[in-house]
């Protein structure tokens, strides 16, 4: 199970070396998530409308190393994007990671960027 | 420091533990606790549980590692034999020796065996501590081997009598109470509340022996009978002797300490013996020339010898002492308060009986009806913490004192609210905390929530009968603090769900953000998205595809979640009707897309085990045959469970299952703050179960019966009537108005049982709204209710014929590749997911 978890760490977006073409803009859903494939990862990607922006992470929740966290809700706790896990309602920030309400190893998180109608998700390998 | 020695670890004996570690100088002293027994001081009061479940940890009072934690060392298996006073020490059985500067005797009482020939024989037995009943039991069981119809007697028909034989009769022996006095309880009750309890008793299973004395015990070797008198014979093959309680006083006999005549260590109102550095306490101590045999003032006493030792000399034992008691007698509850019993010179008394109910209230008021004096109640003691209080506060009566005990249909009415009380009035008298106390642990701040206030104070920890009371000031207080928790749905809306249901009704909202627009804050969350879209669904009749990223995620993809990321499908099968065809093309379904296949409790099929991406060519098939979907996802109407009915059934009065699928049929898709089930049953055999539903049916001679506000689940409640033997279309008039209505003014996922507890005025309020159109709303109701039910599509057709709305059914949104990361495991010839490791 931690092998699940290791293939996941937060890039930072002056790390990135990759920047991956996942799909066009137009397939994910507005203030809504959905999941890309890159390489053997799964990242959940959301179209944070309301706020204007682009947030990516892994798409397994900590908690109980579940593929679902891009099926979850977006929405902010006290201005902190966040998006809550379908299966128990954890929250995790969009941000940074953290577990907001809860004591969970924060999740990992990729920068993204929008170019020409199409999204891409920033990898360090 | 200085050494006290406390001999006796019973209820008394811990409580004096208890209360004294609460002082602040508590650390000057060194406590060395003394008991009997081989584990800690448990709850005697309740030791007919043990029957129920064996376990002797959960009657203890406080754990062993909570004596170590306080710096209590607890000898057990040590029984003190002999007290020294001119070297102030004492020693134990196993010959070792400790010195005091106060010694406290808590040694409590034992069971009274009177002297009648044959006590000795095998099979007689007294019921005092977790030993004895361990005796019985091994006892029982050797006797039902042999016989399975063996019985057994109690002697003694008194509180703790009638406890053996509730435990007697758990054990699954034939119970006999033998009484020598004409009535049961005698010390608690007058005689037509004794006849009432008899009675109940008698119609669940105990045998009453009034007036017996008994002569001998009967039997060789092991008792076979009792013998009261020539020819009066009762065969037993098992007794249990609880006659009275004899106070364990020998030290204080053995060490010349002063005594009653009749036993008992003389205690004066500090609880000190003649001794003044020995203290005795609980029901070895002799005051006011009395034993008193009731937790409470045992408590008292060990309140009082802990301030007396630590110096607060003021505080002394009162000399009134209240005996008033509440108990639940094998199911029936008995209290007495007061002066029970009262000669005709000092008052009037007024009594409520009903035999057929097993009731009997009587309540004693002083000669010029301002004061209640004392009272009884058998069969209900709903409103012995208030009348005890009364009595307690010596509180003005109402005009008419009757209303205090007559049911509420004959013009009864509670008395006042418990806010109403004197800050000094007691409201625990186990632990003797006051309302004062309860109230200002909330207004001090000190504590937030009944859980912090049972927890500081140790209000309602005993036996737990002003729970409700204590629940009471504590909401009151906290909503008098204005502190009410004004049910705010989220931090993005500071409105309850019927506000917010209200706004986006007269302000038409329809799309999430517009709500948030124009009544929230913030960007929303997984609180307030799903109640909104459950609003819209309820107000519209929108299904999930309309804004799917507003809704939960079982709302979100028309299924179940479960536990590996997978999901359950579930068709609707209206009343559970199914044609043989219909099953095999589920069948066919289910192998197809090797899905996990269970009938439900519903009485419908669930498939298990679906991936995302085959959910819209699942769904496809089903609809093509016929199918629609099951909302098994959604808080909306799941099933209408039903019987046969007239149908097949012999018994049947209608036809149970056509209402069913005809009610199922005009409800389905019906969104709510929570799931609604439903039933229907042809008879009040009621084999649909209808009565642990949100509504359920009955059919009756002359109509149906319409119940509501039931469900299962984890506070299981059954549905309350609201109309009887009212035709099919009244039914549905009935229950299109209960439905709008309960959706209207739910909080978020509040089933109809909590809604109806909560609702103001319950049931029959809920007649009113409902039956008699108080609020002038029905036509409305029944309105609403109609446009939703002409709106129905299945989301489920609507998802698979839109390709738009199809594409969220895709676990990768750049490839066509299936979840790797899903396990599945062989279960007996299908399959689950894996088990979590985490």
């Amino acid at each position: 199970m931690n092998s699940l978890l290791s293939k996941y760490t937060s890039v930072k977006e002056e790390e990135v070396k990759v920047w991956f073409k996942a799909a066009s803009v137009d397939s994910f859903s507005k203030d809504g998530g959905a999941c890309v494939k890159y390489k053997d990862k799964q990242i959940a990607v959301f179209n944070f409308e309301r706020k204007g922006e682009w947030y990516a992470c892994q798409n397994v929740c900590p908690h109980k190393m579940e593929m679902v966290l891009s099926r979850g809700m977006i929405g902010d706790a006290n201005g902190i994007p966040k998006v809550a896990c379908p299966m128990h309602k954890k929250t995790f920030s969009l941000e940074n990671g953290e577990n907001l309400n809860g004591d969970l190893d924060a999740i990992a998180t990729y920068p993204v960027k929008i170019q020409g109608n199409f999204v891409y998700i920033g990898f360090s390998e | 420091m200085k050494s006290i020695l406390v001999v006796g670890n019973g209820m008394v004996g811990y409580k004096f533990c208890e209360k004294f570690v609460a002082k602040e100088t508590s650390e000057e002293f060194k406590i060395t606790v003394f008991g009997e027994e081989p584990r800690p001081a448990y709850d005697r009061v309740h030791l007919s549980e043990f029957f129920e479940n064996s376990d002797a940890k959960a009657l203890e009072m406080a754990p062993r590692s909570w004596y170590e934690e306080h710096n209590i060392e607890l000898i057990t298996n040590g029984r003190v034999t002999d007290i020294h006073r001119g070297s102030k020490t004492i020693t134990t059985i196993s010959d070792k020796k400790y010195e005091y500067d106060y010694l406290v005797l808590a040694t409590g009482s034992s069971a009274f065996v009177p002297p009648i020939k044959g006590v000795e024989k095998k099979g007689v037995f007294v019921y005092r501590t977790i030993e004895d009943l361990e005796g019985m039991m091994s006892y029982a069981n050797e006797l039902k081997k042999k016989n399975p119809n063996a019985k057994a007697a109690v002697l003694g028909g008194g509180l703790l009598g009638l406890e053996a034989g509730k435990a007697v009769m758990d054990m699954g022996l034939e119970p006999h109470i033998v009484e020598f006095a004409p009535k049961l309880m005698p010390r608690q009750l007058d005689s037509r509340s004794s006849k009432v309890l008899q009675l109940k008793l008698e119609s669940i299973g105990l045998n009453i022996h009034l007036s017996k004395a008994t002569n001998q015990i009967l039997g060789e070797d092991a008792i076979t009978g009792m013998e009261f008198g020539e020819d009066d014979v009762l065969d037993v093959e098992m007794l249990v002797i609880s006659a009275g309680i004899r106070p364990r006083d020998e030290l204080g006999n053995t060490c010349g300490l002063a005594m009653g005549t009749r036993g008992g260590i003389v205690v004066n109102n500090k609880m000190q013996t003649s001794d003044p550095e020995i203290y005795a306490i609980g029901e070895v101590a002799l005051y006011n020339e009395m034993i008193y045999g009731l937790v409470a003032p045992g408590y008292d006493m060990a309140g009082v010898a802990v301030e007396q030792i630590i110096g607060n000399a003021e505080i002394l034992m009162p000399s009134d002492i209240d005996m008033s008691t509440k108990l639940k007698l094998i199911g029936v509850d008995v209290a007495s308060f007061g002066e029970p019993f009262m000669p005709a010179s000092k008052g009037h008394s007024i009594i409520f009986e009903n035999k057929t109910e097993y009731l009997y209230k009587r309540i004693n008021v002083s000669l010029d009806g301002k004061k209640l004096l004392g009272g009884i109640l058998v069969g209900d003691a709903a409103d012995y913490n208030m009348l005890h209080q009364v009595y307690l506060n010596g509180m003005a009566m109402p005009e008419d004192p009757a209303q205090l005990i007559l049911p509420a249909s004959e013009g009864g009415s509670s008395f006042g609210s418990a806010l109403d009380l004197p800050d000094e009035a007691q409201i625990c008298s186990c632990e003797n905390v006051s309302k004062g106390q309860i109230c200002g642990a909330i207004k001090d701040g000190s504590c937030e929530d009944l859980a912090g206030v049972i927890s500081s104070t140790k209000a309602s920890t005993s036996c737990g009968g002003c729970k409700p009371m204590v629940t009471d000031l504590v909401n009151e207080t906290l909503k008098s603090l204005g502190k009410t928790v004004k049910n705010v749905i989220c931090e993005h809306f500071e409105y309850s769900r019927q506000e917010l249901y209200g706004i986006i009704k007269a302000k038409k909202l329809t799309s999430f953000n517009e709500v948030l627009d124009t009544c929230g804050v913030g960007d929303g969350c997984e609180t307030c998205k799903p109640l909104v879209s459950s609003i819209f669904a309820s107000l519209y009749n929108d299904t999930p595809n309309k804004e799917d990223v507003a809704q939960d995620t079982n709302d979100k993809f028309l299924a179940n979640i479960q536990r590996n990321g997978t999901y359950s499908v579930v068709p609707r099968i209206a009343g559970g009707e199914i044609t043989p065809e219909n099953l095999i093309v589920l069948g066919k379904i289910g192998s197809k897309y090797n899905l996990y296949t269970k009938i439900t409790g519903g009485a419908r099929i669930d498939f298990f085990g679906a991936e995302l991406n085959d959910l819209p060519a699942i769904w496809k098939e089903l609809i093509d045959a016929g199918f629609e979907s099951g909302h098994a996802y959604g808080k909306s109407l799941r099933t209408v469970k039903s019987c046969v009915g007239s149908t097949w059934c012999r018994y049947g009065l209608d036809e149970s299952i056509s209402f069913a699928i005809e009610l199922e049929n005009r409800y389905k898709g019906l969104r709510s703050p929570h799931k609604i089930k439903g039933g229907v049953s042809g008879c009040i055999r009621e084999c649909a179960e209808a009565r642990g539903k949100d509504f359920g049916v009955i059919a009756v001679e002359g109509g149906w019966n319409l119940y509501v506000g039931g469900n299962g689940g984890a506070t299981p409640k059954h549905a309350q009537l609201l109309a009887e033997k009212i035709d099919n279309e009244t039914v549905i008039k009935y229950l299109d108005r209960y439905l709008i209505y309960y959706i209207q003014t739910a909080a978020p996922l509040m089933r109809t049982a909590a809604w109806l507890d909560k609702l103001e005025g319950g049931i029959d309020q809920l007649k009113k709204v409902v039956i008699d159109d108080s609020l002038n709303i029905a036509e409305d109701l029944e309105k609403e209710m109609q446009s939703l039910v002409n709106a129905y599509e299945c989301e489920w057709k609507q998802a698979v014929e839109n390709e738009e709305a199809k594409k969220r059914f895709t676990h990768f949104v750049n490839s066509e590749e299936r979840d790797d990361n899903l396990v599945f495991v062989p279960l007996r010839d299908q399959k689950m997911p894996e088990h979590w490791n985490n």
